[in-house]
């Protein structure tokens, strides 16, 4: 601890908070110089003790067991669960149908005009676009069944999404309570609880939707909560005072303040539904995801992206038309606007109707366009050339060779050798330093929690990959963050590439990967990158951007260099996006932790998949559990400071 | 306190006026996305290797042509297709490598599920090395050698260690064991994957590396890379029964199909017909060379296949 001790705070940091973080260091210092040598006596071994481990194996089997075996007569599923499943199975079908019914042109008619409506001629054509694009790739009915899900999936999630935040935004009490559940339901990987919803429900589409749920609610109930405590107290004070009751004030003042933040509550709820979309393939939810899933088993990269394109669009059109949407509140309505609705309605009506009389409900067969072997023969060729044998700089499996020995390996080896209360030590230091003694303890519990599970020696090595990964990402990603925001050209042409990096199931790279990389680690590394880039490019353009302009001003009349001025004003200032980034990073890379576990990534990610392969609650849920306390500590060691300015808002 | 229950009650009162009052029943559980439009569908598991894709593949296309029905496919790993099944999910499972404690259950105890005969396709796991590399050095297809080439076969995964590849997690695999209780030099790296196996296997093929791997037939990709069997200590009935002891090769096993009860009963003639088909391995490697190779769609691999076998499937629809 010393040496911590002994280091110089950064710089930077003021004065105050290197004296409070020198008092917090000197204070643990204390405890584990007490708490080390006795914990040293008892239980004396490197890696976590197995005398503070507890076995869930069996309890964990039994309750499986118990599920199975009740799951057709008992009365919690007969009439709970059971009804909970038929309802999503009804409410899925009905819109399925519906979509049907309506024909291909319908529904592209439909998305148009309502994006016409709401967000304007331009985005309306990308709209038609976008659905006829996932006719032409022979999507037609798998999008279909896709946008079913998605619709009841979106629906569900903002009814409870908007409950829970309701209750927050109204109640200091209930928002108490709530924060850690919404905090747990975001860092939870989908893959840990897909598990337990399968066992309960089956699997198939009531699993599915209520894993989405689970995933996707989170956003919807804080944009609520806090679009409610946001509300201008002015104008509550005028409501008041026209002696309208606490329901009236809710219904006619706080909630239709709240309105932007609703819409982005829902665009968020939107994005995140249609990411679950391919991990509840894994379930059985049908779709396009189960297209591009099986295209992975039959080694299909061309038939994978076909399936994956229409994800992207669907995700691209859905977020742009809701953005549009929420930009356009607030702003004077038009006249007519009634009538352009009908319009458009009477519209669809006509193509709805046109399609059926003609005969063509479905899409046609002869209107495919196939691109699966001309996407197959362009990986075929790059992983033929760049895996090995590239004169001077190697192929692309050397890297990961050396990735793999000089990186993770010294890496996982040198964390698996720490004493287990070191690591302990070193993560309530690190939270400490940063946030209050309540985060680190959370931290702290959370890493020892990983440990009486009984799964320590895997979660370092998870966790060695997941710092390895996001080191990578954040050099990489700041690198471009930092050149997007000094470039106009280079941030338009980086914004497709980001929307499809950040949308493309991560199912459909899984192969080029492995083709690039070989089996291991390290592809399990480069597919976490590929997924976490995009976010902290983003998040640290858009701070980098927002660093005052006058602060930017007064640096370059000082004479500063351009370089000079990057890192002397912007970056300094542009602080908290970069912690925000750090913190984005490292949570993404842990949501394709379990994917990792596909490719070779071993670990956490391969017990996940196994336990979910297998039916075995135990290996699935135990593992699931410890990435969970990973994500709550990684959480809780890079942003406290974020989550307190929220607190005071 | 009392909000809270008054609020669940009526929850669940709406639940229950929704669907129809009464008990909802768990085994009756069909996907929203069959009988769409008034056809007759059947819900299809498909496992994730390509042999199971194309036993559905043949089903799929017969059903449709022949018998008129729609198809549904869901691809589930073995284990929790067994469960899917029960429910009512998916009405047949058409490849099954032997789970006994699942047949116990949902066969014997529960009959939610029946028997639907034999595939006709013998399955079989094991330990394999690339056919090139066996010529060379002959003695590594005895179990006894593999020490001596634990260093040909390493890799940075494997670190100090020979590297012995496994597949998807949702494979039938005692390696572990097996590396401990014959004394190998050798580290067990799960690929994780299938497909992350098969690709890796062509990357090392291409440039004629060694690698040791388990494999399993019926597989396509013997007919692309040429493998041969590495011979573990023979396999005795009951010799794999305690899984931390096992010490020897894996059985050869004849694959099984599986019907929901209700659907075996129900079913009519799609029904009476998954029972009845029954192919042989090579039929099966024919069409799953054609979809995994030469990436035909399992529909095309299916009509080529169907068109050229008259005589085989005319049998399975009398």
């Amino acid at each position: 601890m010393a040496t911590i001790t002994a280091n110089p705070p950064r710089v930077g940091l003021p004065a105050l908070l290197k004296h409070r973080a020198v008092h917090k260091l000197l204070l643990l210092a204390l405890a584990a110089a007490i708490l080390v040598p006795l914990a040293n006596a008892r239980w004396a071994s490197g890696t976590w003790p197995s005398a503070l481990t507890v076995d869930f194996s069996e309890p964990l089997a039994k309750a499986s067991d118990w599920i199975i075996d009740n799951r057709d007569s008992h009365p919690l599923f007969l009439y709970f669960f059971g009804h909970v499943s038929n309802v999503v199975v009804i409410a899925v079908r009905a819109v399925y149908l519906t979509l049907l019914a309506v024909g291909w042109a319908g529904v592209t008619a439909l998305g148009a005009l309502v994006a016409w409506r709401v967000a304007g001629v331009k985005l309306a054509l990308g709209t038609g676009a976008a659905f006829l694009a996932c006719g032409l790739l022979g999507m037609w009915v798998p999008t279909m069944q896709t946008l079913a899900l998605m619709v009841v999936a979106v629906l569900a999630s903002v009814a409870v999404g908007a409950l829970l935040g309701l209750a927050a935004g109204l109640s200091d009490r209930m928002d108490r309570m709530l924060r850690p559940v919404l905090d747990t339901m975001q860092v939870l990987p989908a893959f840990a609880y897909l598990l337990p919803v399968v066992l309960v429900f089956g699997i198939g589409v009531p699993a599915a939707v209520l894993a989405t749920v689970i995933y996707a609610a989170p956003p919807m109930a804080r944009l609520t909560s806090l679009g409610l405590r946001g509300a201008d107290k002015g104008v509550l004070e005028a409501v008041e005072s026209l002696g309208s009751t606490a329901r009236q004030r809710l219904l006619t003042a706080r909630i239709p303040l709240a309105r932007k933040e609703l819409l982005l509550g829902l665009n968020q709820t939107i994005m995140m539904a249609l990411s679950m979309a391919v991990i509840a393939a894994v379930i059985g939810a049908g779709g396009l995801g189960d297209r591009v899933y099986q295209a992975l088993a039959s080694v299909d990269v061309g038939a994978a992206l076909a399936a994956g394109i229409p994800i992207v669009l669907l995700a691209v059109v859905l977020d742009r038309v809701t953005g549009a949407a929420g930009e356009k509140l607030g702003a004077e309505p038009e006249p007519h606007s009634g009538r352009g609705w009908l319009y458009a309605l009477a519209g669809v009506v006509v193509v709805a109707v046109a399609g059926r009389l003609a005969g063509r409900l479905d899409w046609p067969d002869s209107w495919v366009v196939g691109i699966a072997e001309p996407v197959n023969r362009a990986v075929d060729w790059m992983t033929a050339h760049l895996y090995s044998g590239v004169p001077v700089v190697g192929g692309t499996a050397d890297w990961a060779g050396h990735f793999t020995t000089w990186v993770l390996d010294p890496m996982r080896d040198g964390m698996q050798a720490l004493p287990w209360w070191s690591v302990l030590l070193i993560v309530a230091a690190l939270a400490w330093v940063i946030g209050t003694w309540r985060t680190a303890l959370t931290a702290v519990l959370a890493m020892a929690a990983i440990g009486v599970l009984g799964v320590w020696k895997p979660s370092l090595d998870t966790l060695s990959q997941v710092l390895a990964a996001v080191a990578v990402t954040l050099v990489v990603g700041f690198a471009v963050g930092i050149a997007a925001a000094r470039s106009d050209r280079l941030e338009r042409a980086l914004r497709p590439v980001l929307d499809v990096f950040q949308t493309m199931p991560q199912f459909v790279y899984l192969i080029p990967v492995v083709a690039l990389f070989g089996v291991g680690r390290a592809p399990a590394v480069a597919a976490a990158i590929v997924y976490a880039l995009p976010a902290v490019v983003r998040i640290t353009t858009q701070g980098l951007r927002q660093v005052d302009p006058a602060a930017l001003e007064s640096s370059s009349s000082l004479g500063a260099t351009s370089w000079q001025q990057l890192r002397q004003v912007q970056l300094p200032l542009a602080r908290p996006a970069l912690l925000l980034a750090v913190n984005q990073g490292l949570v993404l890379v842990l949501a394709v932790v379990v994917i990792g576990g596909l490719v070779g990534g071993g670990a956490l990610g391969y017990d996940v998949v196994f336990g979910l392969a297998q039916g075995d609650l135990a290996t699935g849920l135990v593992a699931g559990a410890a990435i969970v306390c990973l994500g709550l500590m990684l959480d809780r060691v890079t942003q406290p400071t974020e989550r307190r300015a929220k607190k005071g808002a | 306190m009392r909000i809270r229950t008054t609020a669940a009650v009526a929850a669940v009162s709406s639940l229950a006026l929704l669907t129809g009052c009464g008990a909802a029943d768990m085994t009756k559980q069909a996907s929203p996305f069959a009988n769409a439009q008034g056809s007759k569908t059947v819900t299809l598991s498909v496992q994730s290797w390509v042999g199971a894709q194309s036993n559905v593949a043949v089903a799929q296309y017969i059903l449709e042509h022949e018998l008129g029905y729609r198809v549904d496919t869901v691809q589930v790993d073995e284990v929790p297709a067994w469960d899917a099944l029960s429910q009512g999910r998916v009405d047949a499972l058409l490849e099954d490598w032997g789970h006994p404690e699942q047949e116990q259950r949902y066969v014997k105890d529960k009959k939610t599920i029946a028997p639907g005969g034999e595939l006709g396709v013998t399955g079989h796991i094991g330990w394999f090395v690339p056919t090139y590399f066996a010529k060379k050095h002959p003695d590594v297809t005895d179990w006894k050698n593999l020490n001596k080439y634990a260093d040909q076969f390493r890799t940075p995964e494997s670190g100090s260690k020979g590297q012995l590849m496994d597949g998807s997690p949702s494979y039938v695999t005692n390696d572990k064991a097996l590396v401990k209780n014959l004394k190998l030099d050798y580290q067990v790296v799960f690929a994780g994957s299938e497909a992350a196996q098969i690709t890796q296997m062509r990357q090392f093929a291409k440039e004629k590396k060694p690698f040791l791997t388990y494999w399993y037939s019926p597989q396509w990709l013997f007919k692309k890379v040429p493998m041969t069997e590495v011979k573990l200590p023979a396999y005795k009935e009951g010799c794999d029964a305690d899984p931390e002891k096992v010490a020897c090769a894996y059985p050869h096993t004849p694959l099984q199909k599986y019907l929901n009860a209700d659907f075996a009963k129900k079913g009519g003639k799609a029904a009476a017909f998954l029972k009845k088909f029954k192919w042989t391995t090579e039929d099966q490697n024919e069409v799953s060379l054609m979809i995994a190779d030469q990436k035909m769609t399992p529909e095309d691999a299916a009509k080529k296949w169907v068109d050229s076998h008259k005589s085989t499937w005319k049998k399975w629809l009398s």
